[in-house]
């Protein structure tokens, strides 16, 4: 009988922010935000356009330096430090194998004039993999993990759909089995069939692989199929957050009724 | 303690802030113990506050004041306090919850839905749907069904598949939302086996059930809701 997994009951978080906050000169796009993020624990960072949650993110994955606070990450001897106090080699290590970013726009994510193969298969050349035959199975098995037909391998990603490309970008990041993944609005702007297909697809790809995710979206029927908790952002402070089924079920905050009683019935 | 389940003076009131910040009361002074092995079923009328007690022991409603103490593994954690990582943990490993109305994830099979708390647990794919299949035959789902989403399946059938899924893991403490309520009397009858085989598994059971029989047939206590009512 397999061993039942209990990942969360790693005490040691991997993500820790302080009281992190942004000024653009006398405007506050984030402020005071603390948490600690679990490995293998999905965090969804709701709110509306302007809330500050796409800053935040920014902030947690290092490309902002906070005006104020500090965001510190477990690497992988173990040892948690500030993202600030990190060299140019070891901030290039996160982002290219212990960290994935997937974008809104899989353009932003993707080259789109090389081929899908060598989209997956750059992240693994990136860590020092050489050996093309290797990299090419690689590649395709994470293709057909995407459910991207291997017959697509050689194309180019201008070629693929938006629901593709979006898959695509998922197996870049995923590829180098990094242990934490920042997304940004990653079903915005797709048909609702194929954002259920890649929901489904996220679900189990962060379930087996025991990942920790970031996700920021403004919908939250993403963040209950996505998340184990959620928050709740406007006027760039978090103002509720909790488990994703409590805050979403038994919502606290105005802001927050007013975000849950909005949802369109389907 | 041995009990699974140790409630004291629980409440919940729903803030409306979208209705200019009304008040609303659901439930004051909720207190009782479930031991290991026993099925209680909270009585009272529709909305006298039975679903929300549930959910509140599931940690899906916050507590605004009490204790919901709950033994998970081998500790007593306090579910009216207990970090969300925690609550995911009791979820996990302690507390399974057998809601009204099924939500499934779309585009997901019947049997991997069945499927998926085991898998959670870390079973393997292949154990865990064997698991469901078994489920799913006594609850007399048939085989042609099993690869299709439930969505389109009718009231009856969705709430079997929820049941399958509620049961399948071998969890201590397990809560029942009307289980039965669309169900024909042969299901209601395997619903009933099933819950006397949890009852031998020694697992604690809080069930709301409005059929008398129902209810005459599992219950070992009745906890009126109705005493815990918040009106003040």
């Amino acid at each position: 009988m397999a061993e039942p997994q209990d990942s969360m009951q790693d005490d040691q978080p991997l993500l820790v922010a302080e009281n992190v906050g942004k000024n653009y000169g006398r405007l506050t796009a984030c402020h005071d935000v603390s948490f600690a993020l679990y490995p293998g624990e999905v965090l969804a960072i709701v709110g509306e356009s302007g809330s500050g949650k796409s800053t935040l993110l920014q902030l947690l994955s290092a490309q902002l330096a906070p005006s104020a606070g500090r965001v510190s990450y477990r690497m992988r001897d173990g040892v948690l430090r500030d993202l600030a106090s990190l060299g140019e080699a070891e901030r290039r290590f996160l982002f290219r194998t212990d960290w994935g970013y997937v974008h809104q726009d899989a353009a932003q994510g993707l080259r789109m004039a090389v081929s899908a193969g060598a989209n997956v298969g750059e992240r693994l050349m990136a860590v020092g993999w050489n050996h093309y035959g290797r990299i090419r199975d690689t590649a395709s098995s994470w293709l057909e993990r995407v459910e991207i037909d291997t017959a697509r391998i050689d194309d180019a990603p201008r070629t693929y759909s938006g629901g593709m490309r979006q898959r695509l970008q998922i197996a870049r990041n995923l590829v180098t089995e990094p242990r934490l993944v920042f997304m940004d609005e990653p079903t915005g702007g797709l048909d609702v069939s194929v954002q259920a297909r890649l929901l489904d697809l996220m679900r189990n790809l962060v379930s087996e692989l025991g990942l920790a995710a970031i996700v920021v979206t403004h919908d939250l029927a993403v963040a209950r199929l996505l998340s184990h908790r959620v928050m709740v952002m406007k006027g760039g402070r978090v103002i509720e957050t909790g488990l994703t089924d409590q805050v979403l079920d038994d919502p606290c905050e105005p802001y927050t009724q007013l975000l849950v009683s909005s949802i369109l019935p389907a | 303690m041995t009990a699974m389940i140790d409630i004291t003076s629980a409440e919940k009131t729903f803030t409306m802030h979208l209705q200019g910040g009304v008040e609303l009361p659901v439930v004051r002074g909720v207190s009782f113990q479930v031991e290991p092995g026993e099925c209680v079923v909270l009585s009272g009328p529709s909305g006298a506050g039975k679903s929300s007690i549930l959910k509140m022991i599931f940690g899906n409603y916050r507590c605004d004041g009490g204790r919901i103490g709950i033994r998970h593994q081998g500790t007593v954690i306090d579910l009216a306090t207990a970090e969300p990582r925690q609550v995911l943990s009791v979820r996990r490993s302690t507390i399974g919850y057998v809601s009204q109305f099924l939500r499934a994830v779309p585009r997901v099979a019947t049997i991997d839905v069945v499927a998926e708390p085991l898998i959670a647990n870390g079973f393997a794919r292949a154990q865990a749907r064997e698991k469901a299949s078994a489920l799913l035959r006594r609850l007399n789902i048939p085989e042609r069904l099993w690869a299709l989403p439930p969505s389109t399946f009718s009231g009856g059938e969705q709430q079997r598949v929820n049941i399958a899924r509620g049961f399948i893991s071998d969890l201590p403490i397990l809560l029942l939302d009307e289980p039965t309520a669309s169900l024909d009397a042969a299901n209601r009858a395997v619903v009933v086996e099933l819950i006397e085989q949890k009852k031998r598994q020694r697992v604690a059971m809080v069930a709301i059930v409005h059929d008398d029989e129902i209810r005459h047939l599992i219950a070992d206590r009745i906890v009126d809701v109705t005493s815990f009512a918040a009106a003040a």
